[in-house]
């Protein structure tokens, strides 16, 4: 972080968290969850570039049917390197660890997370994950895909980039458990005065959800990795035919834990759009409990679908027709989500701020994703579809149109809060427009390619496909080239950004009755709980004051 | 209650451990318990995973499963059940003092869990030896010796050695292993705690610790239960 | 803002000190609970000596987790914790072994006809 944000808001509001306590080590070991979730920010951020220069790399080299860019092996290794990273290290922690860490307290009125110093070690345990991956890189790279799939990957040929990889999962896995155990013990305990479940921004109700799934489904992968490293080192015969293994167990163990992991993705991505749906249609959500329920019923259900990702594996018959048709169950929930969003535009006075203008690029894409999941849960047509680019379509509409969309949404939305500085609208609307438009260039050709038999995957590909390849690659650029105006804006903000109001966006929860940037206690008054979708109490002040109570402070 | 209005009440001895973002003891210890427990269920699906290796590979080595467990002495087995039994009654009796201010009782049981623990992994110890000893290793490299073969029963000995005999040992090393090392952190724990109640940390107003890690105890004593059955008995 | 703890009751609310006899009690229990298995293990029931095993664990698993672990007087979130906990697991292994048990054979087939062509 740079210092000039936090010395304007010094003038303004006296001692903030920026410039509570100084020097590298005051941020390295601190106990605070605003700066620990900056810090994630940053790691989050940097590991989101570094996937996307592996991703560049891989479009560039499809140009050509041939493979224009790079040697075979390397492209295995980049396309391996883009998913893990982005899955790992971007996705997976991005919204809750680095979003969540800032807002969640806030958001219930207290001074820090249950456990400020388990949050650290969480914080820690990423770090180290991260460098192992990055370790993996130099000593040659990983040629695996994300999914590590035994007998190849855990062949007795390989070198220890598998065995730094595993170990990176299983510290990053633990991470996210504990920053689960967190949120989950912050929202039970630590709610403000007077603020009852119900009156939890559903922001929070997502997080909660997340953290079923972190604390059930993540030591699964603890142990997958961890039995994957023994096997490779003792031969253990458990995933390795070889040695009188079964493959197909890691297939079991892997997506026990990686389907629900996708909702770890998804939830805290549909809280922000919660959040930020009702803020900018100023009027209160629509449908709240449902939408709290759903992400329950969400996480829950997640647990039960593992085996739709391998219909094709060898998993028997029964468990094939088992899994389909538990699949289609969770489409339900997200469909009540989508449609109380919908409703919640209904109506409403819409305003097009960027995180707005996000939030409804989240909707058309996630309509598809989500949509185009059905037609993979559907055992019939999983089989044709299976290992396509239509897979790839699918999974990247839901995990960069719908996750990365909604974090920029949430960064965007909070940016004001954990800066105390404003962004320029124009660029950030100017990002939002570029972003929505290279993603859809970029991933639609995918799905008419996996359609017409496209296999994902390979270095090379048939002729035929060489035109909607092309497409692809350019709707890649203009994506990097809209994420290139989020990072300006961002960037522009710290150096020469207006002062942030409290409440720049008029929203109700708790996180905007303190200052923007909040004190290192968070709040000068320990406030209580508000119903976190009325607004009928704020009006517009101005620009430079934001939002302030209708009634004079300190009324009740 | 209200934590906006508190001012000035005189501190108990033990608020030197309250952390300045809980408004009480009550809630700080509340916290904790609930973020343990939260742990601990993590804990289950970690070792679900073993579990379900044991239960694939039994279900499709049903032969060599019940050949294997010949090789498992079930004394030892029992020995360290009733061992760990013993040291859970210890960690629950070390809360209670903790609750009741018994600082010596404390002691006394805290130290004895520790005891306890280190027993059992001596009982570990001894078996594992006992057996890579005899060429009773994991995956492909378990040779039994003709020695052990010989200790077994008449009509086992009859059958021959299966040819993935080792991946019942496999498992047998995974799921005692791992719980190995929970009982050797947990022996940390104890250690930890011995050196805190010797300074008179706890009482009656601050025990989470104590009762914390006696929570930890319990749920590795909770594995244990399974393990022992599973592995030497059938 | 600076706080302070207000007095507080003798016992903090939710925590019940365990009575020996209960602590006791519950040891012996799982003692005795101990001999049966081992002793049930030796008579040959057939595929039930996994069934009187498990069932067997698993009441002792509960004695654990209701006395020693005292979740019979604490908050019911934290035994919604471990129960679910126990469900995901039980969900778990038996899906996966439910699959296995099908798959294998057909596994098996394919591989003695593959032999057997050669
Ligand atoms: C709305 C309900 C959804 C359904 C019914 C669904 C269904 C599926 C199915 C059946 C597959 C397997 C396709 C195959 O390999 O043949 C799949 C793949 C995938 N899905 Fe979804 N999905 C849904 C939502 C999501 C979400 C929200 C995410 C992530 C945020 C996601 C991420 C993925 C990923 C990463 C893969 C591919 C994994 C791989 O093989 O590398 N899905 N989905
Ligand atoms: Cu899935």
């Amino acid at each position: 972080m740079t210092t000039a944000p936090a010395a304007a808001a010094e003038h303004a509001a006296g001692d903030s968290y920026l410039t509570h306590g100084k020097g590298i080590a005051s941020w390295l070991f601190s106990l605070d969850h605003k700066r620990i979730g900056i810090m994630y920010l940053a790691l989050i951020v940097f590991s989101l570039f570094l996937g996307g220069v592996f991703a560049m790399v891989v479009r560039f080299h499809l140009w050509d049917p041939s493979g224009g860019l790079v040697s075979n092996d390397a492209y295995n290794k980049m396309f391996t390197l883009h998913g893990a990273v982005m899955i790992f290290l971007f996705v997976i922690p991005g919204i809750p660890s680095a979003l969540g860490n800032f807002v969640v307290p806030l958001m219930v009125g207290a001074k820090d997370v249950a456990f400020p110093r388990v949050n650290l070690l969480s914080f820690w345990l990423f770090v180290a994950g991260a460098v192992l991956f990055i370790a993996t890189l130099v000593v040659g790279g990983l040629d695996t895909g994300w999914t590590l799939y035994p007998p190849y990957s855990l062949e007795s040929s390989r070198g220890l980039g598998i065995l730094l990889a595993l170990t990176g999962v299983f510290l990053a896995g633990f991470s996210s458990i504990l920053t689960g155990v967190n949120f989950i013990a912050t929202i039970h305990k630590m709610r403000a005065p007077g603020q009852g479940w119900f009156d939890l921004p559903l922001f929070l109700w997502a997080l909660y959800a997340t953290g079923i799934i972190q604390i059930f489904a993540t030591p699964v992968l603890g142990i997958t990795v961890a039995l994957g490293f023994l096997e490779r080192v003792f031969h253990l015969g458990i995933f390795m035919p070889e040695y009188g293994g079964d493959p197909v167990l890691f297939q079991h163990f892997f997506w026990f834990y990686s389907h629900p992991a996708v909702y770890i993705m998804i939830l805290p991505a549909m809280g922000i759009v919660s959040e930020v749906v009702a803020v900018f249609s100023r009027k209160p959500i629509f449908g709240y409990k449902f939408i709290a329920m759903s992400s329950i019923a969400i996480a829950l259900i997640g647990f039960f679908v593992w085996g739709h990702h391998m219909f094709v594996s060898g998993q028997s018959k029964w468990a094939n027709i088992i899994f389909s048709f538990l699949t289609l169950l969770v489409a339900i929930p997200s469909a009540i989500k989508t449609f109380n969003w919908l409703a919640t535009l209904y109506k409403g006075h819409i305003i097009l701020k960027t995180p707005m203008l996000f939030v409804l690029s989240f909707f058309a894409i996630f309509g598809v994703g989500g949509l185009t999941g059905l037609f993979l849960g559907t055992l019939a047509t999983d089989i044709p579809l299976h290992d396509t680019y239509f897979v790839v379509a699918h999974f990247h509409f839901v995990m960069v149109g719908a996750v990365m969309i909604a974090f920029l949404a949430g960064l965007f939305y909070w940016w004001p809060k954990m800066t105390g500085r404003m962004y320029d609208e124009r660029l950030g609307t100017a990002s939002a427009i570029l972003i929505f438009l290279g993603f859809n260039v970029t991933f639609i050709p995918q799905f008419l390619a996996g359609t017409m038999g496209m296999p994902r995957r390979y270095a090379t590909y048939a002729e035929q496909f060489v035109g909607l390849n092309r497409v692809s690659t350019v709707g890649a650029v203009l994506l990097a080239a809209g994420l290139g105006v989020a990072l300006w804006a961002f960037v522009a903000s710290l150096r020469h950004g207006a002062r942030a109001p409290a409440n720049p966006w008029g929203a109700a929860t708790l996180e905007w009755a303190t200052s923007s940037p909040p004190p290192h206690d968070n709040f000068a008054v320990a406030p209580r709980g508000v119903p976190p979708y009325d607004y009928t109490g704020l009006t517009h002040a101005s620009d430079e004051a934001g939002w302030i109570p209708v009634r004079p402070e300190g009324a009740r | 209650m209200s934590h906006l209005a508190q001012t000035g009440t005189a501190g108990a001895p033990e608020d030197r451990f309250l952390a300045h973002h809980f408004p009480d003891m009550t809630a700080q210890s509340q916290t904790s318990k609930l973020g343990i427990w939260l742990f601990l269920g993590s804990e289950v699906l970690f070792f679900s995973g073993l579990f379900v290796a044991y239960g694939v590979y039994r279900a499709n080595h049903y032969a060599l499963f019940h050949y294997a467990h010949h090789f498992l002495d079930w004394r030892m087995g029992a020995l360290n059940t009733v061992v760990l039994v013993g040291s859970s009654l210890s960690a629950a009796w070390s809360v209670r003092c903790a609750q009741l201010g018994d600082r010596r009782g404390l002691r006394i049981t805290l130290l004895l869990t520790l005891l306890l623990a280190g027993m059992f992994l001596v009982v570990k110890y001894f078996e594992y030896s006992h057996k890579l000893h005899n060429g009773i290793a994991w995956g492909a490299a378990c040779h039994p010796s003709e020695e052990i073969l010989s200790t077994l029963p008449a009509s086992v000995r009859a059958l021959p050695v299966p040819k993935d005999l080792g991946t019942f040992f496999s498992i047998y090393y995974l799921m005692t292993g791992l719980h190995g090392i929970h009982v050797l952190v947990g022996m940390g724990l104890y250690v930890w705690l011995i050196r805190r109640a010797t300074r008179g940390d706890f009482g009656p107003g601050y025990f989470v610790p104590v009762d914390s890690v006696a929570l930890y105890w319990h749920l590795v004593d909770m594995i244990w239960i399974f393990l022992f059955p599973l592995l030497y008995l059938i | 803002m600076t706080e302070h703890a207000s007095a507080r009751p003798a016992h903090e609310p939710g925590t019940h000190v365990m009575s020996p006899g209960i602590l006791v009690a519950t040891a012996a229990s799982l003692m005795v609970l101990t001999a049966i298995t081992v002793t049930s293990s030796r008579i040959d029931l057939g595929p039930w000596n996994v069934v009187v095993a498990l069932a067997i664990a698993c009441t002792k698993a509960t004695i654990v987790a209701l006395f020693f672990m005292h979740l019979k007087y604490e908050n019911r979130f934290l035994m919604v914790i471990l129960i679910a906990a126990a469900l995901f697991a039980a969900l778990f292994v038996s899906f996966v072994v439910f699959d296995t048990v099908q798959y294998q054979p057909e596994i098996r087939a394919a591989d003695q006809a593959v032999r057997k062509g050669s």
